[in-house]
């Protein structure tokens, strides 16, 4: 992909070269190179999974936009390097992007553990990060645009959902071990025992990244849930571990009449290697499911189907967020006439561009965006069916209010504030995220 | 055209006195205004709606459940008509009128409007079709009827379910069913239900009791806290039983991975650390047979075992031939050289086949789990993985025991010098013995694509176990092969409910560390000339 779209490149950068030879501002250079869209996704290893569709809605998103005549009358040009799921090789890659590249923008990273590697970098090398997957919150960083979910956009509505319309009563918070599901389930269990729930109905349960053998633990969320309240299963558990989870829970009978897991990181793209039949009924939320039904989505499906050239490709919510966050970008860039990153990083709050489920998604001065929640049940064609979803969008919260010391942080880059982590009552910039983070 | 089929009915009614038409016409508007009432925009009054239907006695209500159970009851976004949906994959679904059950094209999803359901509607569904199962021909229907009505009786089922018992003849299918409405006079607070109940391992008679016991009538709180104690004495057995089983079940994976590697180390004294790559390619024969064979999952999985055997020896043979047998007697450069072949091969999987995951699928036979009684369900995947195991160990231990290549095997690794002068060809010997090894390695390729997720790193996940099982165990002693990974499984799966699976991980290691400091060789060490060999 990145060597077809560069063959047309060398002799365009001759030519303003040699015609630059004198007076060879960097403006000129600048005019005739390409924008250079940098994307991170692993392509191997345990992410790739999930990763891998990233990097090619990037590439799809790309290719849409120079058929469309490209930006500020320049070529887009993707850059694609393969961290392969090692998450000290991401701080690599991105250094590689910036440094060496000098890439424009950069859309990638899954994990939080991947995105916390990546922040240094590029903090310090000023570059623009967009983030397409639902995480853990606090952190607001000025370089980072977080275009996933925060907890009050998936995990909080979620387990809403599960307390007032399913009536659950007793929780198992189930994560792989690394710090999105440790901070999910942190924030999780301070917001339910806001609620009333006791301690004894919370069994908090951790498992190593690509663990396999899930017997003992689905046989023990089978014996919690089998005491006499309604019991139901929060998952955060990430990457292809996933595969054996569900095929034990389908094995261990586990319906989700009875026990239902809702997951935080389960879309149409890891079903695909599953048999459904046996998980029906079981649940996910998100801000955005294939089978949302709008115009915008089927346009986006077939363009989908059409690029990777599969009749059975499926799309899921960290696309949609690649989705958002490719055009907000865009829109930015038009907006500041410049691909420069502080120009963007002023011009693209406020930015507001159609979501795929029929609404519209805003970049906030906290640098999230605003999303519908979404609640879906697994389908046995790998589908899910929305169950509800909140009546309008809702606005993504950097720091949570369920957790001492993020309680009176707000996060607000616009000028003249610029603070991530503002603290309302000591009224300070530099509140405490690094204490809170590394908890 | 349209006028014309919208006249026809009436037309021939008129011309011809027929009255069949009429009776499909009037059927269809009933069913037409049925269908429609389900498609309401909130659940409760969906659920009336399933009620109003099963109450109807339409023929096709059945299917209409079915359906709508399913997801595939979808209504046409412009003329309002309702379809059912044979394929719900891909853009284009083939679709079946749902009022005639006729073919009818095939239909974008684009245009349809799907009549959803959630958990709530999906049992009160399950518990609808249940009831219309209990009067199905065969035995086994009848009986998973009953067991998924346990726990979902409301009042308006009580007296027809009375009359189903009547009328069963099946014993099972009655007890099912009077347990059923035991716990439904249970949740109404009858103490006498407690009596029909006790004894029970079945969950939902244990939410039921349990629920019961939190009640506030004293002499119902007793008595179902009594009957509870009595079935947890009876669960405390299930459960030592079941994590008994989930530990041999994990052992019983350590065995197979660390088998081979019991040959090739343990025998031949070579560290091959692209044993996992081994095992590997073993996983990837097994998807390789699958795509071969489309549509027979059984089968392909079967044949890939010979397949598995011969690939993974085959490369066996390769790496011996083309890396080990240059570097004999030198340890280190053995373990240096092969690691860089284990990732020579990962990479080739990532080139030549894809870095992402292959999809394994799981024959029916291998799905769900064996009941041994209420409490107690033993998966078949991993019964069947366990069952495969001992026999992999039996027939090498047949083959290193009881044949003539077993004999020069042990004769060589005693004392190649004497085994040469006796005219054993060692060469040929150490070529057979690896390749042994190695394909029992793609054995448990084999066995492990229906456990764990095939990919280029799925060695890399055991190359580690497999080590410490065979050092645990005893270098060169396939007994204390087997034995040391069916207890560091057992011991794993024990440490697991209180430790966690990332600390009870760690603690083996430790343990094992610990072992090793105080015997050195291993569980089971050779004695006399082995030892020195």
């Amino acid at each position: 992909m990145t060597i077809r779209q560069r063959k047309t490149h060398p002799s365009l950068w001759l030519a303003a070269s040699l015609f630059g030879l004198g007076m060879a501002t960097p403006a000129l250079a600048q005019e005739d190179d390409p924008i250079k869209v940098g994307i991170l996704h692993s392509l191997s290893g345990t992410m790739a999974i999930s990763e891998t569709v990233l990097k090619d809605t990037v590439e799809m998103l790309i290719e849409q936009q120079n058929e469309a005549g490209g930006l500020l009358g320049r070529e887009l040009e993707a850059v694609v390097v393969d961290p392969a799921s090692d998450w000290p090789l991401f701080a690599e890659k991105a250094r590689e992007l910036l440094a060496q590249e000098e890439v424009d923008v950069i859309f990638g990273n899954w994990t939080s553990v991947s995105r916390k590697s990546v922040l240094p970098v590029v903090e310090e090398l000023n570059g623009l990060l967009f983030y397409p997957v639902q995480y853990e919150g606090e952190e607001s960083s000025e370089n980072v645009f977080y275009t996933g979910a925060a907890p009050n956009q998936q995990a909080i509505p979620a387990v809403d959902y599960l307390m007032n319309q399913v009536g659950v009563e007793r929780w198992v918070l189930a994560g792989t071990d690394y710090v999105y599901p440790r901070t999910t389930n942190k924030i999780l269990e301070a917001y339910l025992k806001s609620y009333g729930v006791a301690d004894e109905d919370i069994l908090v349960n951790y498992t190593p990244f690509g663990h396999s053998d899930w017997q003992n633990i689905v046989s023990e969320i089978k014996a919690f849930g089998s005491q006499g309240k309604k019991t139901a299963v929060v998952s955060t558990i990430n990457g292809d571990a996933n595969v054996p989870f569900y095929r034990e829970l389908g094995n261990q009978g586990i319906d989700a009449a009875d026990i239902p897991v809702v997951a935080f990181s389960v879309g149409e793209q890891e079903l695909t290697g599953i048999d459904t039949g046996p998980l029906v009924g079981h649940m996910a939320a998100w801000n955005y499911f294939m089978s949302v039904d709008t115009d915008a989505n089927y346009d986006f499906i077939d363009a989908w189907i059409e690029y990777t050239g599969d009749e059975m490709a499926v799309t899921n919510d960290p696309m949609e967020a690649h989705f958002i966050g490719f055009n907000m970008w865009v829109e930015a860039v038009r907006k500041a006439g410049t691909t420069e990153v502080d120009a963007i990083k002023d011009a693209i709050i406020g930015v507001s561009v159609p979501n795929l489920s029929g609404g519209y998604a805003t970049m906030m001065p906290n640098h999230h965006i605003t999303k519908p929640v979404l609640i879906g049940e697994i389908q046995d064609n790998g589908q899910f069916s929305i169950v509800w979803e909140t009546p309008s969008t809702v606005a993504g919260d950097a720091w949570s209010d369920y957790l001492d010391g993020s309680r009176d942080l707000i996060s607000d880059w616009r000028k003249p504030m610029e603070c991530g982590n503002y603290n309302v009552v000591t009224g300070g910039c530099g509140g405490q995220a690094e204490q809170v983070a590394a908890e | 055209m349209r006028m014309l089929q919208r006249l026809l009915p009436g037309l021939l009614c008129l011309c011809l006195l027929c009255s069949l038409p009429l009776a499909a016409q009037a059927q269809d508007e009933s069913g037409q205004a049925l269908l429609a009432s389900l498609d309401a925009d909130s659940y409760a009054e969906k659920g009336e709606a399933i009620e109003e239907i099963i109450e109807s006695g339409d023929p096709r209500s059945r299917r209409w459940l079915e359906a709508l159970l399913g997801g595939k009851l979808q209504r046409h976004k412009e003329n309002g008509r309702f379809v059912v949906v044979v394929e719900n994959r891909g853009r284009h679904w083939p679709v079946v009128d749902a009022l005639s059950f006729e073919a009818a094209g095939e239909m974008s999803r684009r245009e349809l409007d799907r009549v959803g359901i959630n958990n709530a509607l999906r049992g009160q569904l399950q518990g609808a079709l249940a009831v219309l199962d209990l009067h199905a021909e065969a035995v086994e229907e009848r009986r998973d009827a009953a067991r998924a009505l346990l726990g979902d009786i409301d009042a308006s089922l009580v007296e027809p379910l009375q009359a189903v018992i009547d009328s069963e003849a099946d014993g099972e299918v009655r007890h099912l069913l009077e347990q059923a409405l035991a716990i439904h006079r249970l949740a109404q607070g009858d103490v006498a239900a407690v009596d029909a109940l006790a004894g029970s391992l079945n969950s939902q008679v244990r939410a039921a009791l349990t629920a019961a016991s939190r009640s506030d009538d004293p002499t119902l709180a007793q008595a179902a806290s009594a009957a509870l104690a009595d079935i947890e004495q009876k669960m405390r057995l299930n459960r030592g039983l079941e994590t008994l089983y989930f530990g041999l079940s994990l052992g019983s994976v350590l065995v197979l991975a660390a088998i081979g590697l019991a040959i090739t180390f343990g025998v031949m004294g070579v560290i091959n650390m692209a044993h996992g790559e081994l095992i590997m390619l073993g996983a990837y024969t097994t998807w390789a047979m699958q795509q071969l064979l489309p549509g027979q999952p059984g089968l392909a999985l079967i044949l890939a075992i010979p397949a598995g055997f011969l690939v993974s020896a085959l490369a066996g043979v390769a790496i011996e031939r083309g890396v080990i047998q240059f570097l004999k007697g030198r340890p280190l450069e053995t373990l240096l050289a092969t690691f860089g072949v284990s990732l020579i091969l990962q990479q080739l999987v990532r080139t030549v086949i894809s870095p992402q995951n292959r999809t394994v699928v799981t024959p029916d036979w291998l799905s769900g789990s064996l009941m041994l009684n209420e409490g107690l369900s033993l998966t078949l995947n991993r019964l069947y993985v366990l069952g495969f195991a001992l026999v992999v160990f039996a027939g090498l231990m047949l083959v290193m025991r009881r044949t003539r290549l077993g004999l020069e095997v042990r004769a060589v690794t005693q004392n190649r010098g004497m085994a040469r002068a006796m005219g054993i060809r060692a060469t040929r010997v150490d070529i057979l013995t690896f390749a042994l090894g190695s394909g029992v390695a793609g054995l448990a390729g084999v066995a492990l694509s229906q456990l764990t997720n095939v990919g280029p790193n799925l060695g890399q996940n055991y190359i580690i176990d497999s080590f410490m099982v065979v050092v645990f165990g005893g270098v060169g002693n396939l007994w204390g092969t087997l034995v040391a990974g069916l207890s560091l499984g057992v011991i794993n799966q024990v440490l697991e409910p209180w430790a966690g699976a990332v600390l009870a991980k760690i603690l083996v290691l430790v343990l094992i560390i610990l072992f090793i400091q105080k015997r050195p060789r291993g569980l089971f060490p050779q004695k006399g000339r082995a030892a020195e060999g």
